[in-house]
């Protein structure tokens, strides 16, 4: 009796663990681990413990996200977004510099990356603001919400990480994007924004201009900055329909792919596993946001709608800026492969979406009572 | 205020979703098609370039066959050393980079000075010695420090070495670094496949005209590298084949022999062994280190043989051209003979000049040699006699006889670059004059050609050769140095020449005057005292040749200056009945022949037939009598 009274409790402890956890969410999400674990096997065997820590890390900061009613993430967005840019000017002014950019933040006991944070903090904010405007949101609303935005991506451009820039960009616009702003704007925010271009690229530093320069000619200079695309693209190619197989990859495992474990991880992917590979990994990525996009569309609040899909493109936006860039059709910004790529900090920020995802979807009802 | 309609604001929210998915599947399907592209379409293409990058083909050169002499002496060698080399194009700054070199590695003024030579003259992209022959503890040392110095490394390579320096240098010749000159050769037969890797060439003598058998066939390693270059592990190998090994004719002792004869004094000895062609020593002094140039010479040694007086890099034996002086005489005479102009006992009158239209040639004996027949006119070096024979032979007959001893024509000796010299007829002289009023051939210009004089000019190997032709009875081989090529794989061994290339149809009885009178010029005539006591019949001929002409005065040797004097001439063969050395000398500005050319003749015959080592180099006979000069 006893035995199985413990069992009832262990059974009940774990029922309450996973019972905020939302198992389509988390089932694409493992599947999508699971190939991280076998890539980083190939790519960088000697760091698969550490990434393993990550995603343990990962999964409970989703654990904790998951079970947190979203009012209370309403709460919290002012705050973390002010610590956010507060953050971010701390970097501008005290950062530590590494590979020529001031990013990180020592704070003595870790080196932090603030930025980071503003993935999730903005479309957080954006999500609060326009909850609060809950009547039909005017233009000069709008025009408030793009100032938000565009403060903390102006001080992350700064820095400069035209990578996260993007993607803070890009969260912020799907807020903004899903709260209905009108197409004619958009068209005309587009237009305009094609035509400040020449002033944009008077703005950007040379290695990011050089960026965007070999992105459309990488063999006029194989040696320097084309030379990780040019690599990548072969390694692609090589790998034809089936792949070369798991650590067969001779662009891979003789280091002609630079930042194999990170940035490029999935040249190694869709070296080793060919054009099935890479068919699998996009069927898990749309899956992931379709989900996101369903949790969107039956969210309570405006407030968690927004959140819901603007954190779900943001896993779109990694995606396909990560393999348009290593398949040479974008150009190269650090822009990590979600999910996949080595490293705990992004993959912390994607659990915490997915975390909010499961929230969002696990309160959808509690809200409407 | 509008008031929201919450059912059409979710509807609007769900619209912009789908959307949103719909931008997802397009952006997504846009990868699916460039991963299609990608890896179907062009699979092949980065298929190749991925194995491009993996495998490299390092090739590996062969080892440069060797040259010996005739008795297996080595006269060319390889041996292995570390070298540190810069490759230029990997380096922003190679000065900034020696000057760091030099803190931890002996780098001395000559070695930049070479290196800046090399980097001025080198193709891109290769690497360049900035010092040779490292000992273990520098090669130790800069491995400790090589971090610093990108685009710098140690390479062990295979050196050319010839151990006997300076010794034998023009048949030798020199190897020295590849440049376009050489890379035309190297296309021109096809051979750019097998020259990957190979970074020296043969640049003069035996070095260049058997650089392809000397070179050998290139092997590969196919070696998969990573993105840094480093070789991870061979996939294959094809091993080198060394190059062929020359064996001369040349005798190394013999050859040494003749050099210290020389002493301090220019010039030039050809010795041929008349039955084959071979030659048996080929000295042309001064010499030069041919080991200054295999791995690039710097600009001083550079600047010092180029522009010494002493000229040198100067072949003489194949590119001086030489008056012949009166070691012309016994091929006139031959000629004479051949042609029917004369009879061996035949008599002429000598009073001491020979009026040609009112102009008195002179005979260098005041008062003429008297009576003289065929013998005397060898034996007493009599211009008188050559002149009535050269004005009535004519300038045809006498161009058209030297012409078959090989004079005025290339011998076609095995080493590249080899001088015509003149060869003085009709025709030559329409050729080389303008002037209508020049072109034409004098009747009086004949007659000075008769004592080997006036336009006369030739190389002494031909005069060496026409010399070894009267030695075998008129039969013609042509002069070499390599006796026979060994493949050093197989062992087996390619003969070079052993075929006679001409019998010029003389008749014996006309060579056996020819070659009693020469003896009896070492006998009783001017070669008599270099040859006193010689313990072997031997066959000779004096010859001084004007360097600088004076109108009417007494020729003195000691009122001119040194570079004006004359130069002296000896050709000699023997043992006179049955010849094994056919030579010709020539000592630049050495004044007589018998002074200066016969006593070099005398100690390289003395070694070549008794085995005799003189203690000295030949000593000039200043006693030596003038005899047979104009």
């Amino acid at each position: 009796m006893n035995s199985g009274m413990g069992l009832a409790m262990i059974r009940n402890l774990v029922q309450r663990l996973i019972a905020p956890i939302d198992p389509p969410l988390m089932l694409i999400a493992g599947l999508l681990l699971l190939l991280a674990v076998g890539v980083m096997g190939s790519a960088s065997p000697e760091r698969l413990n550490a990434q393993l820590i990550n995603v343990a890390a990962a999964l409970v900061v989703m654990r904790i996200l998951a079970q947190l009613p979203p009012q209370r993430l309403m709460h919290m967005a002012v705050p973390v977004y002010l610590v956010g840019v507060l953050l971010l000017i701390a970097v501008a002014l005290f950062g530590d510099v590494s590979k020529g950019a001031r990013r990180w933040l020592n704070l003595g006991f870790m080196r932090a990356q603030p930025s980071e944070l503003m993935k999730i903090a903005v479309p957080l904010l954006l999500a609060w603001f326009f909850q609060k405007r809950e009547a039909m949101p005017r233009l000069r609303d709008y025009a408030i919400a793009v100032v938000l935005l565009l403060l903390p991506i102006a001080l992350i451009a700064r820095q400069p990480d035209l990578g996260t820039a993007i993607l803070v960009l890009a969260a912020g616009f799907y807020v903004i994007f899903f709260a209905g702003l009108s197409w004619k704007i958009m068209i005309g925010m587009a237009v305009s924004a094609l035509a400040a271009a020449p002033l944009a690229w008077n703005l950007l530093h040379d290695y990011q201009r050089s960026r965007i320069i070999t992105l459309f000619d990488p063999e006029k200079d194989p040696l320097g900055k084309g030379f990780h695309i040019i690599q990548s693209t072969i390694a692609i190619g090589s790998g034809g329909i089936f792949g070369k197989g798991w650590r067969a990859g001779t662009q891979a495992q003789l280091e002609f792919i630079p930042e194999r474990h990170t940035d490029f991880v999935f040249a190694v992917f869709s070296e080793e596993f060919g054009l099935f590979g890479n068919l699998l990994l996009l069927t898990l990525y749309a899956l992931l946001i379709g989900r996101g996009l369903m949790i969107a569309a039956n969210a309570a609040t405006l407030f968690s709608r927004l959140l819901a899909g603007a954190v779900t493109m943001i896993f779109f936006t990694y995606a396909f800026v990560n393999m348009g860039m290593v398949s040479g059709i974008l150009p190269v910004v650090g822009v990590p492969l979600p999910l996949i790529s080595y490293g705990g900090t992004a993959l912390v920020t994607l659990f915490v979406g997915i975390g909010i995802l499961m929230s969002i979807h696990g309160h959808r009802m509690l809200v409407q009572k | 205020m509008e008031f929201k309609n919450p059912q059409e604001e979710l509807e609007r929210f769900r619209s912009r979703l789908a959307v949103a998915g719909g931008f997802v599947l397009f952006c997504f399907a846009l990868l699916f098609v460039r991963f299609v592209w990608l890896q179907i379409i062009q699979h092949d293409y980065y298929q190749t370039r991925a194995e491009d990058n993996r495998i490299s083909l390092v090739p590996i050169v062969p080892n440069r066959g060797l040259i010996l002499d005739r008795n297996g002496v080595v006269l060319a060698r390889n041996y292995s050393a570390y070298t540190l080399e810069i490759t230029p194009s990997r380096t922003s700054d190679p000065e900034q980079i020696i000057d760091g070199l030099a803190g931890i590695i002996d780098i001395q003024l000559k070695d930049r000075k070479r290196f800046r030579k090399l980097l001025e003259e080198s193709r891109n992209f290769e690497s360049l010695p900035i010092r040779t022959r490292l000992t273990d503890e520098e090669v130790a040392k800069f491995i400790a420090h090589r971090y610093r110095f990108p685009g710098v490394e140690i390479k062990a390579r295979l050196f050319r070495q010839y151990p006997g320096g300076a010794f034998a240098s023009h048949l030798l010749g020199y190897i020295g670094r590849v440049n376009d000159s050489d890379l035309e050769k190297i296309e021109a037969r096809d051979e750019e496949a097998n020259y990957r890797g190979t970074e020296h060439f043969g640049k003069t003598g035996l070095e260049q005209h058997y650089e392809f058998e000397l070179h050998g066939n290139t092997g590969f390693e196919q070696v998969e590298v990573d993105a840094g270059g480093r070789a991870v592990r061979t996939l294959a190998r094809t091993a080198p084949v060394a190059g062929n090994n020359l064996t001369l004719t040349v005798d190394a002792e013999l050859q040494r022999i003749a050099e210290q004869a020389f002493g301090d004094r220019k010039g030039a000895l050809v010795a041929i062994e008349p039955a084959t062609g071979g030659i048996l020593a080929l000295v042309a002094v001064p010499n030069y280190d041919p080991n200054l140039f295999v791995d690039g010479i710097d600009t001083q040694n550079w600047k010092e043989l180029n522009e010494s007086p002493d000229k040198p890099m100067v072949n003489r034996a194949l590119n001086g051209a030489y008056p012949p002086g009166s070691t012309f005489k016994p091929f006139m005479a031959l000629g004479a003979l051949t042609v029917g102009k004369r009879r061996p006992e035949q008599l002429i009158s000598d009073p001491g000049f020979f009026n040609f239209g009112g102009h008195h040639f002179r005979d260098d004996k005041k008062g003429g040699h008297g009576m003289v027949d065929m013998y005397k006119s060898i034996v007493a070096s009599c211009d008188t006699y050559y002149y009535m024979l050269a004005n009535d032979m004519g300038i045809d007959n006498i161009s058209g006889f030297m012409g078959k001893l090989g004079l005025g024509q290339r011998t076609g000796i095995d080493i590249d670059g080899e001088s015509e010299g003149v060869l003085p007829s009709q025709e030559w002289k329409r050729k080389r004059f303008k002037k209508p009023e020049q072109q034409k051939w004098y009747a009086g210009e004949t007659i000075s050609i008769g004592i080997g004089q006036g336009y006369n000019a030739y190389t002494p190997i031909q005069l060496a050769q026409a010399t070894a032709i009267v030695a075998n009875n008129g039969v013609l081989f042509r002069p070499h140095l390599v006796n026979f090529i060994t493949d050093t794989r197989t062992g087996k061994r390619t003969p070079i020449e052993p075929q006679p290339a001409r019998d010029l149809g003389l008749k014996l009885e006309h060579i056996e005057v020819i070659r009693n009178a020469m003896v009896g010029v070492n006998k009783e005539g001017t070669g008599a005292r270099a040859f006193a006591g010689a313990g072997y019949v031997s066959a000779g001929k004096t010859g001084t040749a004007q360097v600088y002409s004076l109108k009417g005065a007494d020729y003195k040797a000691g009122a001119v200056k040194k570079e004006l004097r004359d130069h002296a001439l000896f050709i000699a063969f023997a043992p006179a009945d049955k010849p094994t050395i056919a030579l010709a000398v020539l000592v630049e500005n050495g004044g007589f022949g018998a002074q200066a050319a016969a006593p070099i003749a005398r100690q390289v015959l003395d070694y070549y037939l008794l085995g005799k080592r003189p203690n000295a180099p030949a000593p000039a006979d200043e006693a030596a009598i003038e005899e047979d000069e104009e």
